[in-house]
């Protein structure tokens, strides 16, 4: 110091060299840093809910199966944590030569709703809502246009002068929720199956807007589920417990499903309406229902190739 | 002065420095990082191959091997009748069709139970105009006979109902109808199917009313405000 600046008074410098430049200087560096800290103040809330690993995540479809172990490990831990339940989370990947199409009777369906309940109770949906992936419709007979059915209906089904519709993810070949998705947090598996990472997902519900058959859900809040209701049977991309401002679809019950076993809502049906198999094994159920009956798609109009058939006996 | 600021921009950026790495830290620490973990990344998206669940390592030896059955549950047995009495022992018990059956002349006309002048008479039939005897045996009441008259058993039913219901029966044996348990690939597990009385009474068959339960608490769901929508917009479009 000293021998840099010689010959000079020896107060302070601060004291000495307070000019308007500085002081202004001063002021804008304050205000910026009171501006930075005001911006990242958020990211102390999100710290509240968020840990850094969670923040830290990369896509599904990116991560490493080290990655993956350990992601799924951390979401077992949370769900102990939140519901105090011991769940099993898996990563069911898609069977190769499989892809999943669906199909309903609406012969047969008679509005009762047990796969609207079935697929509550297996998929982790929030208990005060009554959530669930399928919407039951009453359509008055002589229309297959969804939008004149009603799902407020109850007491003693069917009635007489009505159908039921069964509406959930149609699991497209063109899907529009895909399409619109800014963060490409939802995607179309080779199975078929559109699937979300809830764990991508930013909420910002364009999907939910651009599904014609309003088969998306957005989490408004924190699932909440009896420990005991807990289903301890989950997947990653599937009925794990959902973080709260996500939106989720019926993934056909891909956790039973890739393992070989039905769809819930399917084993639910006391009408024996639902019809569940692999559109590519030329013996199946499903290959014959669509080569033998009277098969409709909804929304045909709009070309996004459901994988999700109605038909009539 | 100018050093304060300069000071005080670096203590900013050493700051947001520290949060950064306090964050790799962390998220490095519970993700056990390795040496090559980006490598394995890279190939895990160009491979398209995830983490295989455990029990796929158990399940690979199965799929080549033989198929499991669609079991179609049977009922049990010829029906027994409960008896209203008890005996001194105080025992309640069942007897067969044939206990009294066999020494009873059959009536082949009857086609309902009005025309019965002693049991059987609460019974609701609703089964076409077919006679009881177009089913039940009248040569051995605890079994059943087919069109042409030979005997089928009580737990083959099917067989017996599938000589009208063509339809259904073809329907039934290609899934279309009667429902399913366990398992969609056979190469993996069994399916359970029903049969044809598990829902259908075979006096009165249609398939009977229910009563909705359980219902969503969503938007769709909220009532008539939206009733009130569509009625305007109805009435909008007379005009």
């Amino acid at each position: 110091m000293t021998s840099t600046e010689p010959s000079k008074n020896r107060s302070l410098p601060i004291v000495e060299n307070f000019t308007r430049r500085a002081a202004v200087k001063g002021a804008f560096a304050t205000l910026g840093a009171g501006a930075f800290v005001a911006a990242i103040s958020p990211l102390r809330q999100a710290a509240k809910n968020t840990t850094a690993a969670e923040f830290m995540q990369q896509h599904y479809t990116e991560l490493s199966p080290e990655q993956k172990a350990d992601v799924i490990a951390r979401l077992e831990a949370e769900t102990k944590e939140k519901y105090g339940a011991d769940v099993t989370i898996a990563d069911d990947r898609p069977i190769p030569g499989t892809k999943f199409v669906y199909a309903i009777n609406l012969s047969v369906c008679n509005g009762n709703g047990k796969c609207v309940e079935a697929c509550h109770k297996e998929n982790n949906h929030d208990r005060a809502t009554n959530q669930s992936y399928i919407r039951v419709l009453e359509m008055p007979k002589g229309t297959m246009d969804m939008e004149q059915g009603s799902t407020t209906y109850s007491g003693a089904v069917p009635k007489d002068d009505k159908f039921y519709l069964p509406v959930q993810c149609q699991q497209c070949d063109e899907p529009p929720c895909v399409d619109v998705c800014p963060v490409k947090a939802t995607w179309k598996e080779e199975d078929g199956i559109v699937v979300v990472d809830y764990n991508w997902c930013i909420g910002c519900r364009y999907c939910e807007a651009a599904c014609p058959y309003h088969a998306r859900r957005f989490n408004w809040k924190e699932p909440e589920v009896p420990t005991k209701e807990i289903n301890p049977d989950q997947s990653y991309l599937s009925n794990r417990v959902r973080p709260v401002g996500v939106v989720e679809k019926c993934t056909y019950c891909l956790h039973r499903t890739r393992r070989g076993k039905l769809p819930a809502c399917l084993e639910a049906c006391p009408t024996g309406a639902r019809v569940f198999g692999n559109i590519l094994d030329k013996d199946s159920n499903i290959r014959w229902i669509l080569e033998n009956k009277r098969v409709y798609i909804l929304k045909e109009e709009l070309g996004t190739k459901p994988a999700f058939f109605y038909y009539f006996d | 002065m100018p050093r304060v600021a300069n000071l005080f921009f670096a203590g900013v950026v050493c700051l947001t420095a520290s949060m950064f790495l306090v964050a790799v830290w962390q998220s490095g620490t519970r993700a056990n990082l390795q040496n090559t973990r980006d490598d394995r990344a890279q190939v895990a998206q160009q491979s398209g191959v995830g983490l295989q669940p455990a029990k796929d390592a158990d399940r690979k030896p199965e799929a080549d091997a033989t198929k499991y059955p669609v079991i179609i549950r049977k009922p049990s047995g010829p029906p027994r009748i409960e008896l209203g009495g008890t005996d001194p022992q105080g025992r309640t018990g069942s007897v067969a069709c044939s206990t009294c059956h066999s020494v009873r002349k059959p009536n082949l006309e009857n086609k309902t139970a009005a025309t019965l002048d002693e049991f059987h008479q609460g019974m609701t039939f609703n089964h076409g105009t077919i006679a009881c005897y177009a089913c039940h045996n009248p040569g051995d009441s605890d079994a059943l006979r087919l069109a042409d008259g030979s005997t089928v058993t009580y737990e083959n039913v099917m067989t017996l109902c599938s000589q009208c219901h063509s339809k259904q029966a073809e329907s039934f044996a290609h899934g279309a109808h009667g429902g399913m348990n366990g398992h969609w690939d056979l190469s993996r597990g069994p399916q359970m199917k029903n049969n044809c009385i598990d829902c259908h009474d075979p006096h009165a068959p249609s398939y009977p009313k229910m009563i909705v339960g359980f219902k969503p608490k969503d938007r769709f769901n909220e009532p008539s405000i939206d009733d009130h929508d569509h009625e305007g917009a109805a009435s909008h479009d007379e005009h």
